[in-house]
């Protein structure tokens, strides 16, 4: 008994001592966040301070603070946020379908694939914030042309992920599943499925920040609601605090967005290395 | 098609490729055919003229040709020879992983194949052990060892309780709800044994399962082996490229010869299971060791003859 416990003793205060040491290290983000804004606020102080910035350049941050909390006091502001969010997730559940889907295909057939590269390989170089305008004529100033737009930016990097994650089906898992004789079905659920679903929100990841980018920027050349149309709006009257408060709360909104994928990446896929915690990882 | 391969070979060396027709008819002169073939009856698992060809664009590759063996209820079998012998293709068709161009499996008297389909009962008695140990990272060891009972829709609870069973049985009792990325080689190793063993196949198919293991691992999962092959009373069948590997393990040795893959010498190890490290310095353990180095080496040099390199 007496070994056990001489044995086990240190052993929890090392057990210990790295629980503490993973605690820390889960919590240095959030400090350099933290400290990273500070130092921001402060720059921007200095930088008014000393060169004496003119306020419809670059307005004080509790100026734009304020600017923020006339924002989302204001009429139609919620609105506007809704607007925009519907477009950016009707968008992304399209380009997510249709990735799926497609990338689903292209990734089994290759001679398919193969014909088909040529057009992927067009339609991704095109700068597509290009053709917003041309969307804007073809199916008006509201929602859809939007929500095109988003959807096609948003397809893109979804569809190369899923192709890749077809592909990328290991032949040993499928030797496995082979020589257990398992079913088309078993085969997909429990093979290919899980194995292709980190692409598919690595794809996702990606996605929906191009997502967001296509609706503000839809709005923003063409629209008369939503966030994007703040811009425009609050430029045209020359309202700095106001642009910048519109672009603090844009960020924010991409931001719980991404974050959104990110948590449901954690869900779906808690054994995938892009999930592991730098510190579980190194055991 | 030259009658005399000799001269044939002499005048085409260093020239690249040769047809693969030429070279049949003097294989066969220079090594008579060794069947393993066993009495009727007594084999569990029969290889009758088993033969694959490999045919891409640019090659086609003889990899076995006329294999004929058989394999004994709760026999050891090793199958040795250096890369590229057709060992592992053999493996696999064993394993129902790929059709044999020619030739027929039959497991317990059921024929493997049925055209183009497999059957179950026959596949049933089959466990397989690759060289990589190909965990699904997505899942547990516990549910990674009672996938195949998953597969066949046995209930949670019985799947639970043989997963904890062969848990302990490789010695990963305390294990089961680990990720295989936080196991190290050798655990995953001995994890791919025990999903091979989940449903209670009667015999395990081993292609090189230590290969990637290092040295004092691999001397202690060999020795685990022994135990876990008498445990489960299964017949084995072995694939390695270590000699010293195949003739510790093995009942009986099959050391295949390479360009055309055949089987080269059947060697019969006699001393009891399980056996220890020690036996590997007796006399008789290190003759049949340096005999069998003395047969890999001399198809070495015909290959190097031949103008092949030996892969």
């Amino acid at each position: 008994m007496s070994t056990v416990a001489a044995r086990s003793t240190p052993r929890t205060s090392v057990e210990a001592r790295e629980r503490r040491r993973a605690r820390m290290t889960k919590l240095i983000p959030w400090v350099s966040t933290l400290l990273s804004i500070v130092l921001l606020v402060i720059i921007w102080k200095l930088v008014i301070a000393i060169f004496d910035v003119s306020p419809f350049v670059l307005p004080q941050p509790e100026d734009v603070l304020k600017g923020v909390k006339e924002l989302v006091n204001s009429d139609g502001f919620w609105t506007d946020v809704r607007v925009t969010l519907t477009e950016t997730l009707v968008g992304f559940a399209i380009a997510l379908a249709l990735g799926i889907i497609l990338g689903t295909i292209l990734g089994r057939i290759v001679w398919l694939e193969q014909a088909a590269r040529p057009v992927i390989v067009a339609s991704q170089v095109v700068p597509k914030v290009a053709l917003i305008p041309l969307f804007i004529i073809w199916f008006g100033f509201g929602m859809t042309s939007k929500i095109i737009i988003v959807a096609l930016l948003a397809f893109f990097p979804i569809l190369l992920n899923v192709i890749l994650g077809v592909r990328s089906v290991d032949s040993g898992h499928r030797d496995v599943m082979r020589s257990l004789n398992a079913s088309r079905w078993q085969t997909f659920r429990r093979l290919e499925y899980p194995s292709t679903l980190p692409y598919i929100l690595a794809g996702m990841e990606v996605g929906i920040v191009f997502a967001v980018v296509g609706a503000i920027v839809g709005e923003y050349l063409g629209g008369d609601q939503g966030l994007g149309y703040r811009i425009v709006t609050s430029l045209n009257n020359l309202q700095a605090e106001t642009l910048f408060a519109v672009i603090l709360v844009l960020t924010l909104f991409g931001f719980l967005l991404y974050l959104a994928v990110v948590a449901l990446k954690r869900f779906l896929i808690p054994w995938h290395d892009s999930t592991i915690d730098s510190t579980r990882a190194s055991t | 098609m030259s009658n005399d391969g000799a001269s044939d070979v002499r005048a085409t060396s260093g020239g690249g490729t040769r047809v693969l027709e030429a070279e049949e008819p003097r294989v066969q002169r220079e090594h008579p055919h060794v069947s393993g073939a066993l009495p009727d009856g007594e084999a569990e698992i029969e290889l009758h003229g088993i033969s694959k060809r490999f045919t891409t664009r640019t090659r086609d590759t003889l990899a076995l040709t006329n294999i004929d063996l058989g394999i004994r209820k709760q026999e050891f079998v090793t199958l040795l020879g250096q890369s590229g012998c057709g060992k592992t293709t053999l493996l696999r068709i064993l394993a129902g992983l790929i059709h044999p161009t020619e030739g027929e499996v039959t497991i317990a008297g059921r024929p493997l194949w049925r055209g183009d389909h497999r059957d179950d009962e026959a596949l049933r008695k089959l466990g397989i052990v690759f060289q990589d140990a190909h965990l699904f990272p997505w899942f547990t060891v516990e549910d990674n060892i009672a996938l195949p009972l998953k597969l066949r829709k046995v209930d949670k609870a019985e799947r639970r309780r043989r997963s904890h069973e062969l848990a302990e049985l490789v010695g990963l009792q305390g294990f089961e709800k680990a990720l295989p990325r936080e196991l190290s080689g050798g655990m995953r190793q001995r994890v791919a044994i025990a999903r091979a063993l989940s449903y209670r196949p009667e015999i395990l198919l081993m292609d090189e399962p230590f290969g990637a293991l290092d040295a004092m691992t691999r001397d202690k999962m060999n020795m685990e082996l022994q135990r876990i092959a008498e445990a489960t009373s299964a017949t084995v069948v072995f694939v390695t490229h270590s000699i010293a590997e195949a003739v510790f393990l093995a009942d009986r040795v099959v050391l295949l010869s390479a360009r055309p893959g055949r089987i080269r010498s059947i060697t019969t190890v006699d001393a009891r299971h399980p056996r220890s490290l020690d036996i590997t310095a007796q006399t008789n353990f290190q003759e049949k060791v340096l005999e069998l180095r003395r047969q890999l080496t001399e198809d070495e040099e015909r290959i190097a003859r031949q103008g092949g390199v030996s892969e």
